[in-house]
Parts: C-alpha cells; structure tokens; sequence
C-alpha cells in the first residue's frame, strides 16, 4: 500500500470535527439531563441523577408527553406502511412511459422543495373551508406524505436504475405472469431497498414539524409537543425529553440497519447456487 | 395498451395524494390569496389588498433580503463543508466498509429531530454556556460573548449543522460514480492532486452539487422554525412573516406571502433544475 499524503491527514482531521460539530451538541444534552434536581440548563453539573427522566413522568410537570409519544409513533408506522406500498407502485410505474409521468414527476419534485408551511397552511385552509376537523390521522397524514413519498420515490428510482431487466426477462421467459414476476423476483430483489424507504417514512414522519403544525388538530404530535415546551420549560426536563427521543430514534435507526444486514446475510447464505450442480 | 393503463393504476396513489395534498392546497392559497380577513374571520371576495399592502411595505423587501442572505451565507457553508467531507470520504477512505460506517455516521442525524438538535445548541451557546466559560478560561475574551446565541450566527450555525448532510450525501453519490481511470489517467499525464480536484473531480461532481444545492437553499427558504428558534423570535425571514400572520389568523394576507415565496423558490429551482437531470444522477 503506498503511504498517505499529508492532505489525507488534514481532511480526516477535518472530517472528525465536522462529525463533532454533527453529534457534540447531541451528546452534551445528553449529558446535561443526568443533571441533580438543583441543576440548570448550563454546564457545571449539580450532582449526578436521573431526577429529570423521573420528573418525566409525572403528568403535571410537561403536558401530554405520552399521549403525544403514542400519536406520532401510530402515524409514523401508518405513513411508513404508505410511503413503501406507493413508492413501490409509483416506481413501477415510472418504469414504463406513461403519458403524463413527466408531469407527476414535477409535481412530486415540487412536493419535496415547497416550503413544508405552505402544505400546513394550504391543507389546513382546505379542511377549515369544508367545515371538517384538522386531525393528525387524516390531514396530518396526508401532509406528512408530501414529504415522505419525493424521499421514496427519488430511492426507487436510484433502485431501478441500477435493477438487471434479464432477471426479469428469464422469469417471464420461464412462463411467469406478471404478478409472479413481481412477487418472486421483483420485490425480493429490492427488499433492502425498501427496508430504507421503510426507514425514511418513518423518520420522517416521526420527526416532522413544519408540515404538522397546522394539520395535526387538538392533539399534538411529539415534535409540536417539544416544541410547545421550548417556550415555557426553563430545566433540564427538556433536556431529558430529546434524550429520551433520541435514544428511541438511534433504536429505531438501528433496528432497519440490523433488518438490511440480516437480509444480506441471508441472501448470501441462500442465494447462490453456483458450481453446486443441478 | 394495457401497460399503459397498468402503468396509470401503479401511478395512481401518488397521483391522488400529490393532488390532495399538494395541488389542491397550493391552489387553496392561491385563491384564499384574493380574500379579505376581518380579526377574527376571512371571508371571500376578489381583491388585490393583501398583494398591494405586502408589495406596498418596506419590511417585506428587507424580509425577502434576508432570507436569500440565509439562503446564500448557509448553501457557501454548507457546499465547502460538504464537498470536503464528500471528497474524503469518497477518495481518501480506501477500505469500503470504513467508507460505508462513516457515510452512516455522517447520515444518522439526519433521521433524529431537528428540534432536539436546535434545543441541544442553547448549553453551548448561551451566556453561560461552554463556548463562553471555554473563551473565558484560555483569557480570550473577559465579557462573555452576547451574540453567540440568539443572533445571525446562531442561526447561520443552525442551519449549517440541520442541512450539511443534504449537501455530503448527493455530493458523495456522485463522486463514487466518477470513473477511477479517470483519475488515474489524469496523474499519469502529469497533474497535481489539486489539478486533478479542480479538473477532473469537480466538473464531474458539479450533477451532486445541484440537487445538494437544491435541498438546501430550498429548506433555508422555506423556513421558519429554525429563524425562530434560534434568534429568539428577534430575527425574520419570509417564513416567519407566514406564521406571525397565521398566529393572527390573517390567512389571507399568509397567503399572499405564500404565493410570493413560492414563486421565488419555484423559479430559483427552475434555474437550477437547467444543470441537472435529477431522474439520471440518482
């Protein structure tokens, strides 16, 4: 191997401080919720505890945490489940030309870089003229999905960019229907692909903001809630309460990145039957 | 034939939710644009007074300025910070797993709320905070700093740490796709590792860069809550003057600004949108 110049050195050091200028002020939150009970928002520690996580739990101390965890976690599983069954289609359906897919296809590149508050306020606006109630399930999830489905799409296309059409073509050659062909050597062939649309609607949805502020009715989704805290919690609480969703959403993070690696193990446990004979 | 009505029904879904979602919502506010507003209710007519006052006042223009400085100061940050750590990553990492944990590595905030991430700066920035008590200790400064928080800065910092990644991850995809030959033939002919980044890596990156540039100007453009948060309400964008006229139930007068802003995002991106084929670089 030959030696590293010296600019190798330089930009490695550069890219260990752009990944401490990314998660050194994560971490230090992270620190500051194990403050003591007299502790405040700043560094020096006051005492080590988990006072604040316990402070948490109490109903009175911030306001519908729970409630507000359960909603935006049932919507994310519910933009999740959407955001890979019409990615998938819609990549599909990309692949053949179709008249009017290029203007869909604006209209989904217009969906990603609109400013997320004009959805909130246009979808909002649309519900309050038609005298029905905003609500997280229906017109917080349908703004949510302006966001989720560009990020689904763009990855089905950069998946069946790269997809092999013989594979296809052996299988029809072999007398399968369409159907089977998607099912059998379609769908298994993109499964890690979707683990990562999977991955993304989730997030997404259960991180966003912007797009539910308007849309999400009387009861606030997670990221509202934190928000509404920022304005008049002045402790750690708040601290301990992006811990906590953090935490939940490296566990989430991890679990789709397990799915991917268990999938590729598999598949090559499984997948090739070379030099075995028939 | 029957691919193509196949093809309609697998486009069908996002078809409806974009129109639901998306157009039906855009036209809403263009239409609602036109309406009048009492204090407490809108109600509909076709008039020009919500244009005629925002185009009439002076604060809508500085606001306007604003927002493209953001949009300016955080896509050079952003595109430096990007590209370097894109171009590390890509050329420098040679073993392909190192290479794939540190991608994730830099792609993994990005999947957490930006809220939390905006929260988790006040402990470093505040009067009190570790970036003062630091400068303090080293005898750099003997006031503690005031603008570090709650100022252009802070928010510039915001918007550079929330949307970096946008820039890294389009950047990186395209360089991993430029041919090593290429690279290799440049330094058999002779170039420096500068020559070779300034004419070879960088014209070849330039797709990566576009969609980068895309996602951030637009994110900056379009926001609200960061400007908000991050200068404590005591600095304004375009977004902002959305949501203030939202918190006031002026909907028709947030719409009017809406279809302003809009059209300036929609034509920055139709500009930039002339240097690249998305469909083709993913």
């Amino acid at each position: 191997m030959e030696k590293r110049p010296l600019s190798f050195y330089i930009l490695a050091a550069f890219f260990g401080l752009f990944v401490l200028f990314l998660y050194g002020p994560t971490l230090t939150i992270g620190i500051l919720s194990f403050q003591g009970p007299q502790g405040g928002l700043t560094f020096p520690m006051n005492g080590v505890s988990t006072y604040w996580f316990h402070d948490l739990f109490r109903e009175q101390a911030v306001g519908d945490i729970w409630g507000a965890f359960r909603r935006s976690f049932g919507l994310g599983l519910m933009v999740m489940v959407t955001t890979v069954v019409v990615s998938v289609l819609a990549g599909l359906a990309f692949r053949k030309r179709f008249a009017g897919s290029a203007l869909v296809f604006y209209a989904a590149i217009t969906s990603l870089v609109i400013p997320s508050i004009l959805i909130s306020l246009g979808v909002g606006l649309i519900f309050n003229q038609l005298g029905l109630k905003v609500h997280w399930a229906t017109s917080g999830f349908g703004a949510q999905l302006t966001w989720t489905l560009p990020f689904g799409l763009l990855i089905m296309f950069a998946v069946f960019n790269r997809f092999d059409k013989s594979y296809e073509e052996a299988a029809r050659d072999q007398g399968a229907t369409a159907w089977q062909t998607i099912r059998h050597v379609v769908l298994p062939i993109i499964a890690p692909s979707l683990i990562g649309v999977a991955l993304f609607g989730f997030t997404l949805s259960y991180d966003e903001f912007a797009r539910t502020l308007l849309t999400a009715g009387s009861y606030n989704t997670l990221p509202l809630e934190i928000f509404g805290m920022t304005t008049n919690v002045t402790t750690p609480v708040i601290y301990a309460l992006g811990t906590l969703t953090t935490a939940f959403s490296l566990a989430i993070i991890a679990v789709f990145l397990l799915a991917v690696w268990v999938l590729g193990k598999r598949r090559a446990r499984h997948g090739s039957d070379a030099g075995r004979g028939v | 034939m029957t691919r193509t009505v196949t093809a309609w029904l697998q486009a069908a879904p996002l078809t409806l939710v974009l129109l639901c979602f998306l157009l039906a919502p855009i036209a809403m506010i263009v239409v609602v644009s036109f309406w009048g507003a009492t204090e407490y209710s809108i109600y509909p007519a076709f008039q020009f007074d919500n244009y005629a006052y925002l185009f009439g006042s002076e604060v809508t223009y500085r606001v306007f300025l604003a927002t493209f400085r953001y949009a300016a100061i955080t896509w050079a940050l952003t595109l430096a910070i990007g590209f370097t750590v894109a171009y590390f990553l890509a050329f420098h990492v040679r073993s392909q797993s190192v290479q794939i944990a540190l991608f994730l590595l830099c792609t993994i905030p990005f999947w957490t709320s930006n809220i939390i991430r905006m929260i988790s700066w006040i402990p470093f920035l505040g009067r009190n905070g570790i970036a003062n008590q630091t400068l303090i200790d080293w005898g750099l400064i003997e006031q503690p700093l005031e603008w570090l928080l709650y100022s252009d800065f802070s928010v510039i910092l915001a918007f550079v740490h929330l949307y970096t990644l946008f820039m890294v991850v389009p950047i990186f995809n395209t360089m991993m796709r430029i041919d090593p030959a290429l690279i290799e033939a440049a330094r058999d002919a002779g170039a420096t590792g500068y020559q070779t980044l300034r004419h070879v890596i960088v014209p070849l990156t330039k797709p990566g860069i576009m969609i980068g540039t895309i996602f951030v100007v637009t994110l900056v453009m379009g926001d609200f809550i960061t400007v908000r948060f991050m200068s404590g309400s005591q600095r304004a964008n375009v977004g902002r003057l959305i949501s203030n006229d939202i918190g006031l139930l002026q909907y028709p007068s947030a719409a009017a600004t809406a279809v302003v802003l809009l059209i300036t995002v929609l034509m920055v991106i139709g500009i930039l949108l002339r240097f690249v084929n998305i469909r083709k670089e993913l």
